[in-house]
Order: C-alpha cells, then structure tokens, then sequence
C-alpha cells in the first residue's frame, strides 16, 4: 500500500485519526498510539514485498543498536568514543550509500522505501549524541521517532529532540484540538495540492509539446510546468503528512513555504524542501565550515561559504541518485549559491541597490529563470538529451 | 562591562568589522545583516578556540544568540 496515493491509505487514515482525535479530547498521551499506528501502517507499506520488510526490520535493528551503543560510548566517557563514533556513523550511512550505488547497476538491488528519509533520521541522532545533545532518549522514543508513519516515505525530515519533546509534553484538551483543526486544514490544502495544482501542471506537461512546435519555447513550456508539477505534488504530499501528524500530536515541520517568491537563490532554499535544506546546513554546511575555518584550510571566510555550497548541492544531488541529471543539478545549484553569495558580499552596486524596488524585481526574474531551469535539469530535459541517454 | 564581556565584544567586532555591536548590544546581528550563518559559525569557532566552550551548531535556535548580549550570556552560561 503506497502512502498517499493509494485509496486505502486515505480510507486507513479515517480510524486512525478517529481514535487519535479521542485519545487527544481526552487528554490521553498519543506516544504510544502514534507508535501501534506506524508499526500497523509500515506493516502494510511493505507486506507486498518480503525482502524489504525484512531489510526494513534490519536497519531499524541495527540502528537502534548503534545508537544504544553510542550513548553508551559518550555516557561512561570511554577514552576512543570519538573515534568509534565515527565507525558507527559510518555503519549507519553504509546502507544508503551501498543501495545507492547498487540500484545503478541492478534496478532490482534490495532496499526498501524511505531508506533516504530514515537515514537522515539516524545519522542525525548520532551527530547530536557525539554533540551532547541527546542524552535520555529512549530505545522506546527513538523506535517512535524512526516509524513515525506520515514524513515516513518521503519527508519531511523530523528533528528527534522536537519529536522527544512533543512525545513527552501532555496536551490540553484545547491544545490537542488546536493541532487537530490545525492539521485538517493542511491536509486538505495538500489534497487540492496534489490532486488538483499537480494534475492541472501535469496536463500542461502533456500538452507543451503537442502544440508548441517551436523547440525552444517548448522546453521553456516544458521547465515551467514540469517545475509547477513537481511543487504541487511535493509540496501537496508535504503538506498532508504535516496534517496527518499534527492530528496524531506531533508538530512536523512545514517543508515549503512560497518558494517561488524567493528573490534570490538563497531565499529559495530557504523555502523549498525546507526541512532537506536546513538538515544539509546543519550537518553538513556548519560542520565542514567548521572544520575548514579550525584548520584554516583557506585563506578567507568567503572561500570558506562558496567551497561548503559546492561539497553541501554536490551532496544533495548524489543524494537523489547518481545518474549525470542528479549529478549536474546539484553541481548547478552549488555554483548558483556560491555565485549569489559572492555577489551579496563583494558587488558594490549590489549593495546600493539591493533594496530598491526595481532591483528587487530583476532579481526575482533572475531567480526564477535559474530555478526553472534547475526544476528541467532535474527532470532530465536537459542532460540526459544532450549524452544521449533516455531521461 | 567584564573582561569576558570585553573579549568577546572584540571577537564580534573582528568577525564582522562592525564597531556599533559594543554599543547597540541589544540589535538584532542577523535581521542587520551584521551577522550571517558563515560569520556566525566563524563566531562558534572563535569562541571555542578563545574560551574553551563548544556550542554545537544545532544547539542553539537564532532566536538564542542573534544579540551581543545574547552571544555573551550563552557563553557565560557554559564556563
């Protein structure tokens, strides 16, 4: 059963919220519900196929004994936990990176649905035990946190300490229902998203070039509803699995938030895939920045900022998958972002200008060409054509 | 004004070349663009070079540290 396409997910949905709608009038903790909830929907996510339920209950295994073991490691102060934190954090991003590569060479390789989304999960647990951060979560907790059903798929990315506290936070009777209502409205907003803005967009894709003859305004057609296609339906999906958790008491993080008002390329980041791109920019931009300004690997900060965007999209873009669309979407959006922060620092003009009127709007225009022409070579219009290959 | 407060007023200024910070302790360094996330990790690092304290990245929120005061208070709550 595929989460927020198949019918029966919607249907399973109704009870499940039902119960939890009781549960929270009643002022009843949703912790454990929340967790009987996932287990019965992941169950039914994976039944299909026993490889990945089997590979599924792996990881899950294996990760909560890494992390069992790495809280153990920095609680009784073991004089090598750093540097056996490391081989867990290794062990823990393995599975990903093995699959990742695996699938290029069979489509088939083992693995199961939302491998990328519970690794970022993980990983991140780990990162913040070696930091200190995380100290008492539980083997109970962390299992809620990686099942939690909605983000399961595809996101967003939760945060455990926020997850622990709502777990362990009662609500009121008011303050449940203000998630409830609160969670409805995203839901249905995601609803119309997905099943109406993506279809429309969708149907635009179809038609671009049927009835635009010319090349080059049939990719500009192209980009553009493609682009459109893909906001609606991951923003739409985004924006129910929000609602669907708020329901069940858990603030997950709004995921988009108006990108195509983002007047430069930053700003855009900022307000899409929001919960990816603050995960990169905490456990990978700020640690690599870190590491390079401690070491003094170069000469100024500017360096420092253009270097962390590269290695941050380059990332990003291995992340979706290693094939030459990803690879070179994440490369151009590394180059975007070093560009844009280069100019903010160093363009006199810029500075003069930056908050008058018509500047502002050049500058929207300019984001938006580059961020549509990014959605097209993500989409394998672009370079997949030029190699050769089929996108 | 405390040594402490003194020391770290100098890191802020020699991270962003901006003398008021020492004044106008209680403006808001980001939404100035006096301070932006590079300058800030740059500040993380400085800090725990010059005081021995290490404040994670994801620690703390913006809200916890976007004022000289601020930036000073969170540093003394950790020595």
């Amino acid at each position: 059963m595929d989460f927020f396409v198949e019918p029966a997910f919607f249907v399973l949905c109704v009870p499940i919220v039902l119960i939890a709608a009781i549960l929270g009038m009643r002022e009843r903790p949703l912790g454990r519900y929340g967790l009987v909830a996932s287990v019965l929907m992941l169950a039914l996510l994976f039944f299909r196929s026993i490889p990945s339920l089997i590979f599924f209950g792996a990881y899950l295994l294996g990760s909560l004994a890494l992390y069992a073991w790495v809280a153990g490691l920095f609680r009784k102060e073991h004089p090598k936990a750093v540097a056996l934190y490391r081989v867990a954090l290794a062990c823990q991003i393995a599975p990903l990176a093995i699959y990742k590569v695996g699938v290029l060479f069979a489509p088939d390789f083992p693995g199961f649905l939302g491998i990328s989304y519970i690794t970022f999960k993980s990983v991140q647990v780990l990162i913040e035990v070696r930091d200190g951060l995380i100290d008492n979560m539980t083997i109970g907790e962390y299992l809620s946190f990686l099942c939690f059903f909605p983000p399961f798929t595809s996101g967003p990315i939760l945060r455990s300490r926020n997850f622990v506290t709502d777990l362990r936070t009662p609500l009121s009777r008011d303050a449940y229902l203000e998630r409830l209502y609160r969670g409805l409205g995203w839901f249905v907003l995601g609803a119309l998203y997905k099943f109406v803005g993506s279809a429309l967009a969708h149907w635009g894709l179809w038609m671009a070039p049927a009835v635009i003859s010319v090349p080059a305004l049939s990719f500009v057609a192209e980009s553009f509803c493609f682009g459109l296609d893909l906001f609606f339906d991951f923003a739409g999906y985004s924006n129910m699995a929000m609602g669907l958790g708020l329901m069940l008491g858990i603030e997950v993080p709004r995921n988009f938030h108006m990108p195509f008002a983002a007047k430069d390329i930053k700003e855009f980041w900022d307000r899409w895939h929001i919960s990816l791109s603050t995960w990169l920019r905490d456990f990978v931009f700020m640690r690599f920045s870190s590491f390079a300004i401690s070491h003094k690997l170069f000469k100024s900060r500017l360096t420092t900022a253009c270097v962390g965007f590269m290695i941050n999209m380059t990332l990003m873009g291995v992340w979706h998958g290693i094939t030459p669309d990803y690879i070179v979407y994440g490369i151009y959006h590394g180059v975007m972002l070093a560009a844009c922060h280069y100019l903010q620092k160093k363009w006199k003009f810029y500075k003069r200008h930056k908050r008058d009127r018509w500047f502002v709007a050049a500058s929207w225009l300019v984001t938006m060409v580059v961020v549509f022409f990014g959605f097209a070579l993500f989409g394998g219009y672009v370079v997949s054509p030029l190699l050769g290959l089929s996108s | 004004m405390d040594n402490l407060e003194k020391q770290i007023i100098d890191l802020i200024i020699e991270i962003t070349d901006e003398e008021d910070v020492a004044e106008e302790r209680d403006i808001d360094l980001f939404e100035e663009d006096i301070l932006d996330s590079m300058a800030a990790i740059e500040l993380l690092v400085a800090i725990k070079d010059n005081f021995g304290v290490t404040i994670a990245p994801t620690e703390l929120e913006r809200e916890e540290m976007n004022t000289t005061n601020k930036i000073i208070a969170r540093v003394r709550e950790r020595m």
